[in-house]
């Protein structure tokens, strides 16, 4: 369970290497390394040569360098790339909003039972995601018990206020998507969050009210700034396959839900102009690179690799 | 009052884990619905059909193979040459291992519809026709990075004086590893199997885009019948996937328990 755990938060305590081997660990290396360059740098090149291509499908493809090519992907999906980094914002604001409570009761207050929740939370993984993307359909269809509950609170009115959503249907709308994106990547945020917490020593609590510090300024001033690796690693592993997903937009949304990924998908596999998809591919990479790059570093945690 | 303070954490995990775990719920009861027309959305009345007849609906268990066949080999590929690599970065010192560590950490950090789109111009470029042989390559590729990281952290945290110890009794480096280190290392190598198999058995956009027009792995079925309605079949798999995972999760446990109890006692004698 811990290994499940360090794998998914990628952040392994690594302990300083101990020996020098000579040959021996290149030799251990030399697969992975060839099926990582091979299958993963060259890939990378070759994307970046398809999108400064012209040409088409059916006569081959010549490289021209030809940057207008990046342009027009901008200026045509420039909607849909915002759509997409905001509605993964919100979504991870929301795994962080859930996941944290939820995190913080497995690690100090479910008892005997921690073991068993945690294989919970992990467990939904094991059933196909589009199986269980597709059950949200059924949860949030108009005649069910969820979008009755809406309607009867009045969340429905609020909802459509703040433009979550566009009539008083809860499926297919913006909400819809982002409660699937939060869904889906729930698990993420909450394993980094309990790794973190879990080491938390729960005396200091007691140490920050003996001096005086209210529940605002124990929570602030101590639990907080000592889960930020896990708050750090779950936003990332959040945002960034969020950013990406377009199945939660596909199955949940509407046709102004659209997110990059869609884009990219339709692109390559149906209008099979590949210069755009593969520079619309590009400036996704480029995009999450340079938000992430910037987010660790403001966030001064840089063990994470 | 003070009381709702004092359990509002407790309150709201257990909203969230109604939210985690929701939709396998309503997965598992719609398996036994009869739907009334073509979507499985509305309870209509009970039945043990899709229970009965799982190879019913046309494609369905040719699918569900071909993915248990890709995930075991793919997990496989990955699991040795992850676990080699894993070796050599948890405990040699050389020169580019940071260098190595970084495009380790790459792959996890790539959002798969730019992994399954670069993939597609690198086999397009390089005349590869796609199909099964490029879905390997691709799940190999992305289960890699994570066996790796989960084999390293357990590599790492061995205690290097249990093989000093090994050799100061008179064991032969091969015999101190296959009987020392090994077993140490081993429930990270299956807890990264796993975690391998899972990623590439659910694997839907990196498939898609790397599979061809003919190639249809179970994640491609379900979302080309979401298309003109699931049959409830998909349900009966979502539901065995799910207890069955608990199950063998749950077993893990009680056995691990009952070894270390074991050990234990064998310590206290």
């Amino acid at each position: 369970m811990a290994a499940l755990t360090q794998a998914t938060v990628g952040a392994a305590p690594v302990g300083p290497p101990r020996r020098r081997g000579g040959l021996v660990p290149l030799i251990l290396l030399a697969p992975a390394l060839v099926w990582l360059v091979v299958f993963f740098i060259l890939p990378t090149i070759s994307l970046a040569s398809q999108s400064l291509q012209t040409g088409d499908i059916d006569n081959g493809y010549t490289l021209t360098w030809n940057f207008a090519t990046y342009v027009d992907a901008l200026s045509r999906y420039w909607p849909q790339f915002l759509r997409s980094i905001i509605y993964a914002a919100s979504a991870t604001l929301g795994t962080l909003l859930l996941g944290y409570p939820l995190a913080w009761f497995i690690a100090h207050r479910s008892g005997r039972h921690k073991t068993t929740l945690l294989v919970l939370v992990v467990a939904p993984f094991f059933t196909n995601f589009l199986i269980r993307t597709l059950a949200w359909q059924i949860i949030l269809t108009d005649g069910g018990p969820v979008a009755g509950f809406f309607r009867a609170t009045g969340l429905t009115t609020v909802l459509q206020a703040v433009g979550l959503t566009d009539n008083d249907s809860l499926l297919y709308s913006q909400f819809a998507v982002i409660c699937g994106l939060v869904y889906n990547f729930l698990p993420f945020m909450v394993l980094p969050l309990y790794t973190s917490l879990e080491r938390l020593d729960t005396r200091l609590l007691d140490a920050a009210g003996d001096l005086y510090a209210n529940g605002w300024n124990t929570f602030w001033k101590v639990i907080w700034p000592l889960s930020l690796p896990g708050v750090v690693s779950g936003t990332l592993l959040t945002f960034i396959p969020a950013a990406g997903d377009y199945i939660n937009s596909k199955l949940l949304g509407n046709t102004q839900t659209v997110m990059i990924g869609q884009i990219i998908d339709s692109q390559f596999l149906r209008v099979l102009d590949y210069p755009i998809a593969a520079a619309l591919s590009f400036i996704l990479m480029a995009a999450i690179i340079t938000l992430v790059a910037v987010y660790v570093r403001a966030a001064g945690t840089e063990e994470l690799v | 009052m003070g009381w709702l303070r004092r359990n509002l954490v407790v309150i709201v995990g257990v909203l969230v884990m109604v939210y985690i775990l929701i939709p396998n719920l309503v997965v598992t009861v719609f398996s036994f619905n009869k739907p009334g027309g073509r979507y499985n959305y509305q309870w209509n009345s009970f039945s043990l059909d899709a229970w009965l007849n799982p190879c019913a609906s046309a494609g369905m268990c040719d699918a569900l193979g071909l993915s248990l066949w890709v995930a075991v080999v793919a997990a496989g590929v990955a699991t040795v040459i992850g676990t080699m690599a894993a070796f050599a970065l948890g405990r040699y010192r050389f020169r580019g291992r940071a260098a190595t560590n970084l495009l380790v950490f790459f792959p996890m950090a790539t959002p798969e519809v730019v992994m399954g789109s670069s993939l597609l111009t690198l086999f397009v470029a390089m005349g590869i026709p796609s199909g099964q042989v490029t879905i390997l390559i691709a799940h190999i590729l992305f289960t890699l990075s994570f066996v790796i990281t989960t084999v390293k952290a357990r590599v790492a945290s061995l205690d290097p004086s249990l093989e000093q110890a090994a050799a100061d009794l008179y064991a032969t480096p091969a015999q101190a590893f296959w009987r020392v280190t090994f077993p140490l290392v081993a429930p990270g190598i299956g807890a990264g199997a796993l975690l391998a198999f899972a990623l590439s058995f659910d694997d839907y956009i990196v498939t898609n885009f790397n599979a061809g027009a003919t190639t249809v792995t179970f994640p491609m079925f379900v979302w080309g019948a979401s298309q003109r309605g699931a049959p409830v079949q998909v349900n009966v798999i979502g539901t065995v996937m799910f207890f069955g995972a608990l199950a063998i999760v749950g077993l893990g446990q009680t056995v691990g328990s009952r070894m270390r109890l074991g050990s234990r006692r064998k310590e206290t004698v």
